[in-house]
């Protein structure tokens, strides 16, 4: 294990500028949205999230339009489209689908004229491939620190509402009788999910961020009932999922005449977690009917 | 406009806009927005996988809607449908990134995927669009009653021995065979803006199932119709326009209902009430749950 270690700490792994670049932007995005993608599944607004992801290609798109800082562009985009759905009323159920389809719909067309100018201006085909599935080894340095600044921000923001966020989830009526505004919940844990999408995106691309959204959170909602140690385990899932991706496209210069990129890697580890979460679930559950039995048997 | 090399574009994209108006409105009753973006954008990589092997690229948007479809039925009996529909999305784009990865001519053609190609149909094109689509539509014609049951009232139609897991497998197959035909022409992102937007827009009108339909239709239509026309204009692609076009009929819909709900109950804040109304017991759950259904 120790030599393994030191195998991968001798070469140039670790050393290389971009490498480290990518591991810090990674780390922020899948905490970041590991922690917000268990209120979301809870709240059920998967879709929502997932069109949170691909709705701020416009705002990548942007950015390389404007020349500014892509973290700029994915969450100036994400933000106002997460107003915009808590406005239109994501929170009724049987809405939700209708409106975040109509918003993703307007959302996405703007992203294609977007990319179109981009595309024409500058002639270059890369930026639809560069927004839509990203290429965090050609993320430029600078946005280490804004990214992680970002992601603290909105790790704190969860840290002091988590009592309320957790309550509107769980219990709506009893979260309005003790006087939290739901609205007021509602729209933040939006913006944290704008935030986490954002890293996402410039991570592994707009049309992939929802795999660090959905995936890891998903998977520990599988494995333990308890919202808390729930997010434990999605930001632990997350963070492997990136670093063991990270590490397996760099290697993978030497696998493949080509180098395949970085967001298949993540992705095909978080889906493989996932389904592997799945069998886990039925032996905790199985466990644990054992050991109430036990319990009430002595 | 109506040059000869647009003829194919027109005929295809009618016919593309007529099983997108009847399959939408299944698509918002039955709330399945997200498989509807999902199936699309699950295709996408399809196209590529045919390049790389050198086989019609139909076929390879077709193996890979089956893929979807079977992977998001099976998906959905482990855990949550949305989760799951998520999950099978990026599934689908990081290999079909893998693929981008793999060949250069691909990465070019990737906006036009993604976002549609306006000119360029050709004949064989048209014909295997008007083929599917035909089927499709004979299809939704014989399904018709099931879906329509299955999709109001769930634990009727299980009653009457329809099963939720097989309607919902033939629906999902039906919705892949639109996407595929439909996504060299509108674009694999834009797709489900054209099988929701028509579809919600017309169900805000009416409640009647065959006279939504009609709307439906007539919307898409009028979605596809001047999409094109503005992206000849502009040469801008011809996805935004679907996606403006269909906001804006939404939201103009959404208002208009509002301002005439609230001027109706004005005036019947007006009317006296039937005092005997009130003294009715309702004692039977049904009447109050179909209420909830509609």
């Amino acid at each position: 294990m120790l030599t393994w270690l030191a195998q991968i700490l001798h070469s140039e792994f670790l050393n290389s500028a971009p490498v480290q670049t990518a591991l810090l932007v990674g780390s922020g995005a899948a905490v970041v949205s590991a922690v917000i993608g268990v209120f979301t599944i809870l709240r059920g607004q998967a879709f929502a999230g997932h069109a949170l992801g691909d709705i701020s290609s416009a705002g990548g798109s942007a950015s390389f339009l404007l020349n500014i800082s892509p973290l700029v562009g994915f969450l100036g985009i994400a933000a106002i489209a997460a107003v915009g759905m808590e406005f239109l009323g994501v929170r009724k159920i049987r809405e939700q689908d209708i409106a975040t389809g109509i918003v993703f719909g307007a959302g996405l067309g703007l992203s294609s004229l977007l990319l179109y100018f981009d595309i024409t201006s500058t002639s270059t085909t890369g930026a639809a491939v560069t927004v839509m599935f990203g290429s965090i080894f050609a993320l430029s340095p600078d946005l280490v620190w804004p990214a992680l600044i970002v992601a603290a921000i909105a790790l704190a923001t969860i840290a002091l509402l988590y009592r309320p966020m957790l309550l509107s989830v769980a219990d709506t009526e009893l979260a309005v009788m003790r006087g939290i505004s739901i609205r007021w919940v509602g729209l933040l844990q939006l913006l944290t999910l704008a935030v986490a999408s954002a890293l996402g995106c410039l991570t592994v691309g707009s049309l992939l961020a929802t795999a660090l959204l959905l995936g890891p959170a998903g998977a520990a909602l599988h494995l333990c009932r308890k919202p808390g140690v729930a997010i434990l385990w999605a930001v632990a899932l997350g963070l492997l999922a990136v670093w063991v991706g990270i590490w397996m496209a760099y290697e993978s210069y030497y696998w493949f005449p080509t180098p395949w990129p970085v967001s298949f890697f993540v992705v095909a580890i978080i889906l493989m977690l996932y389904l592997l979460s799945v069998p886990c679930q039925y032996a905790f559950r199985k466990f644990a009917a054992a050991r109430t039995a036990d319990n009430a048997g002595s | 406009m109506f040059a000869s090399f647009m003829t194919n574009t027109w005929i295809t994209a009618t016919i593309i806009a007529v099983t997108a108006g009847i399959l939408g409105f299944f698509v918002v009753i039955r709330r399945s927005a997200f498989a509807a973006h999902v199936l699309p954008l699950g295709t996408f990589p399809g196209a590529a996988a045919a390049q790389l092997l050198g086989v019609q690229p139909l076929w390879g948007l077709l193996v890979f809607v089956a893929f979807g479809v079977v992977l998001l039925q099976q998906l959905e009996r482990l855990g949550r449908k949305d989760v799951a529909a998520g999950l099978v999305l990026v599934t689908i784009m990081a290999l079909g990134s893998l693929f981008l990865s793999m060949s250069r001519a691909y990465g070019e053609a990737t906006f036009s995927i993604l976002f549609g190609q306006l000119l360029g149909v050709s004949r064989t094109q048209l014909l295997a669009v008007a083929i599917i689509s035909a089927f499709v539509i004979a299809g939704v014609i014989c399904l018709f009653r099931r879906l329509l049951l299955q999709s109001a009232f769930p634990e009727l139609a299980l009653t009457r021995g329809i099963s939720a897991g097989m309607t919902n497998l033939l629906f999902l197959a039906l919705l892949g065979l639109v996407t595929a035909t439909a996504l060299p022409v509108v674009g694999a992102l834009l797709v489900f803006s054209l099988l929701i937007a028509p579809a919600a827009t017309a169900q805000t009108f009416t409640a009647h199932p065959i006279k939504a339909l009609a709307l439906s239709i007539v919307l898409s239509l009028v979605v596809i119709w001047s999409a094109i026309v503005f992206s000849f204009w502009t040469n801008w692609p011809i996805g935004f326009f679907v996606g403006a076009t269909g906001a804006v009929l939404f939201s103009a819909a959404r208002t208009f209902r509002y301002v005439r709900s609230r001027w109706w109950s004005r005036q019947r804040f007006v009317e006296p009430t039937h005092p005997d109304k009130e003294h009715l017991d309702h004692p039977h759950h049904q009447d109050a749950d179909e209420h909830h259904h509609h």
